[in-house]
């Protein structure tokens, strides 16, 4: 990167450290870091949006959607999510073949699963076995991330369900005086009143999504943990430029400050957003708010 | 190769007892029952012991958060943020590379890399720290009656503490910390894709069902077993929880008592 780095061995202290820490390899760990901003980016939404999702079906008044949202909601719990994890992003995978086998390759005869093999015609594979790196890569990414949204909307779901019953009963009774339907009163009632119920429940959620963000590893992404294990590890002058012992105790000191120092920012964030949403609410600390707004 | 026979060989594999190798190809529901329940041997483990000594921390931590003396209350409140502040998954690599490099300079750290101490450590303060937020919070919320009460019967320090704080603030954490137990349970699942080594395949739970959802390349048989032995555990922490539970409260009437809510926190 800099100038001064074509012979590191030449180099010390500081210098060598500026030289060593903008190698090539060390862009993509930095890289990684943007991958996981990106995941969180994409999965808190989606996550959102499953559970705001999950959670309509499960005050619905159609029986088997109210059904399918209860379950969904009750599916995360007792069983520890990185089984989920583990599970959805094979089964996920093989839902889109098995998906696109059946659209693409409608005459063909031999079963799927073949003893130990999970096969589909060629024109079903996802990514082709001809496409190039970055597509594959960016569908293992994708996977990760809806199995993220997945987990998590059930999380969320629950959450919201759980504000939507909070929403004091008399502001429902008085939209349903002014003859409002219940469509109309579920917009322009409880959903703009729910938030302020929910967000304790979806900060805890959200803090919980930043500390799930490192098993992005165990999906077979090249995420920050990999390139915490791979950059730390012991190199000989033979094989680097930069010889060094086992370092990756001091990378995985690097990601806990990284996730400390996250936490904690988001903590602020949402503690004022919590303020900022009491305003005008029929809640304590909306109440505090207006006592000392006097 | 019948049922009984792959009990005999597979039950205490997770240990390294019984047969060596894992089976390879034509796995029966059987294999799979018996392998995942006997890696559970390492969460049921992993979790007790962890929980066993993280209670007495967790106690020292909550009173060091609530204490008035800056130079008690500043560590426990750095100890608990630094650990519910951070990933397990990245506390348990940087806790084994940690080990990992001691082991070289010192001979006394040789069996901390191993899972069942090392891992058994992190777990424990881990649990140190959720555990004294929990008691910290239930610390807090001792109504002020009960403390006035107590002053006024003459009992104070030491003996005010076994008499009156410490059961009233087990009675009000114990729901939650009843949610903490299960949620300890099943991160111990992590241990073993977090650095620390599966000496001769021998792994814990979810090690031998991702095993076999790698070979079989069907992870709708593995995963759903693995869930029902956690339901199962789950029930069973819940069952003895709530009779210890019953037992602080035995004093009150019936409507009072603070219950459990079961409140999943997913992975810490």
């Amino acid at each position: 990167m800099f100038e001064y780095c074509t012979d590191p061995q030449e180099l010390e202290g500081l210098t060598w450290l500026s030289c060593y820490l903008t190698t090539g390899v060390h862009f993509l760990f930095y890289w990684a870091f943007g991958k996981v901003l990106l995941l969180l980016a994409i999965a808190a939404p989606s996550a959102l949006a499953f559970g705001f999702l999950g959670a309509m079906a499960a005050r619905s008044l159609i029986a088997p959607l109210r059904w399918f949202g209860k379950a969904y909601i009750s599916v995360v719990r007792g069983v520890p999510d990185v089984a989920f994890f583990l599970f959805f992003v094979i089964a996920l995978d093989q839902f889109f073949e098995w998906t696109r086998h059946q659209v693409k390759c409608p005459d063909w005869d031999q079963p799927i699963r073949q003893g130990n093999d999970f096969l589909v015609c060629p024109a079903a594979k996802l990514p082709l076995n001809t496409a190039p790196e970055w597509q594959h890569e960016t569908y293992g990414f994708l996977l990760a991330v809806l199995t993220f949204a997945i987990v998590f909307g059930a999380f969320a779901a629950n959450v919201i369900f759980g504000a939507m019953k909070a929403v004091p009963r008399a502001q429902m009774e008085t939209a349903e005086a002014y003859g409002m339907t219940r469509r109309q009163s579920f917009w322009r009632v409880m959903v703009p009143q729910m938030w302020v119920y929910a967000l304790p429940g979806l900060s805890n959620t959200w803090m919980v999504l930043i500390k799930a963000t490192p098993l992005l590893f165990l999906l077979g992404i090249e995420d920050i943990v990999y390139w915490a294990r791979e950059l730390g590890e012991r190199r000989t002058a033979r094989f680097s430029d930069y010889p060094h012992e086992d370092w990756r105790m001091w990378y995985f000191l690097a990601l806990l400050i990284f996730y400390l120092g996250f936490t904690l920012l988001s903590e602020t964030v949402l503690r004022r957003l919590q303020l900022r949403l009491s305003r005008g609410q029929a809640t304590a600390a909306g109440e505090a708010q207006r006592k000392t707004a006097k | 190769m019948s049922c009984y026979e792959t009990i005999a060989d597979y039950a205490f594999r997770s240990l390294g007892f019984g047969e060596r190798l894992l089976p390879r190809s034509d796995f029966t529901l059987c294999q799979h029952f018996v392998l995942i329940g006997s890696g559970l041997i390492w969460n049921i483990y992993f979790g007790t012991v962890a929980l066993l000594t993280g209670f007495i921390l967790a106690i020292t931590m909550a009173l060091g958060k609530a204490s008035t003396q800056p130079w008690l209350r500043w560590p426990a409140e750095g100890f608990i943020l630094l650990f519910r502040g951070t990933p397990f998954f990245i506390q348990c690599f940087f806790a084994y590379f940690v080990f990992l490099s001691l082991k070289g300079s010192y001979a006394f750290f040789d069996s901390f890399t191993a899972a069942w101490l090392g891992a058994v450590i992190v777990l424990f303060l881990n649990t140190a720290a959720y555990s004294g937020e929990i008691f910290y919070g239930a610390l807090r919320s001792i109504p002020k009656g009960d403390i006035e009460a107590a002053d006024a019967y003459g009992l104070h320090g030491w003996k005010r503490f076994r008499r009156i704080t410490f059961p009233t603030m087990m009675r009000l954490g114990w729901p939650a910390y009843t949610n903490e137990a299960i949620f300890l349970f099943h991160t111990t699942t992590l241990v073993f894709f977090s650095g620390f080594p599966a000496r001769q395949q021998a792994g814990d739970a979810l090690y031998y069902a991702s095993y076999f959802a790698d070979k079989t390349f069907n992870p709708f048989v593995p995963y759903p077993i693995l869930a029902f032995y956690f339901i199962l555990l789950t029930l069973c922490i819940i069952g003895v929880y709530s009779l210890i539970g019953r037992r602080l409260n035995r004093h009150l009437p019936q409507e009072t008592r603070a219950k459990f809510r079961f409140r999943p926190q997913l992975i810490r």
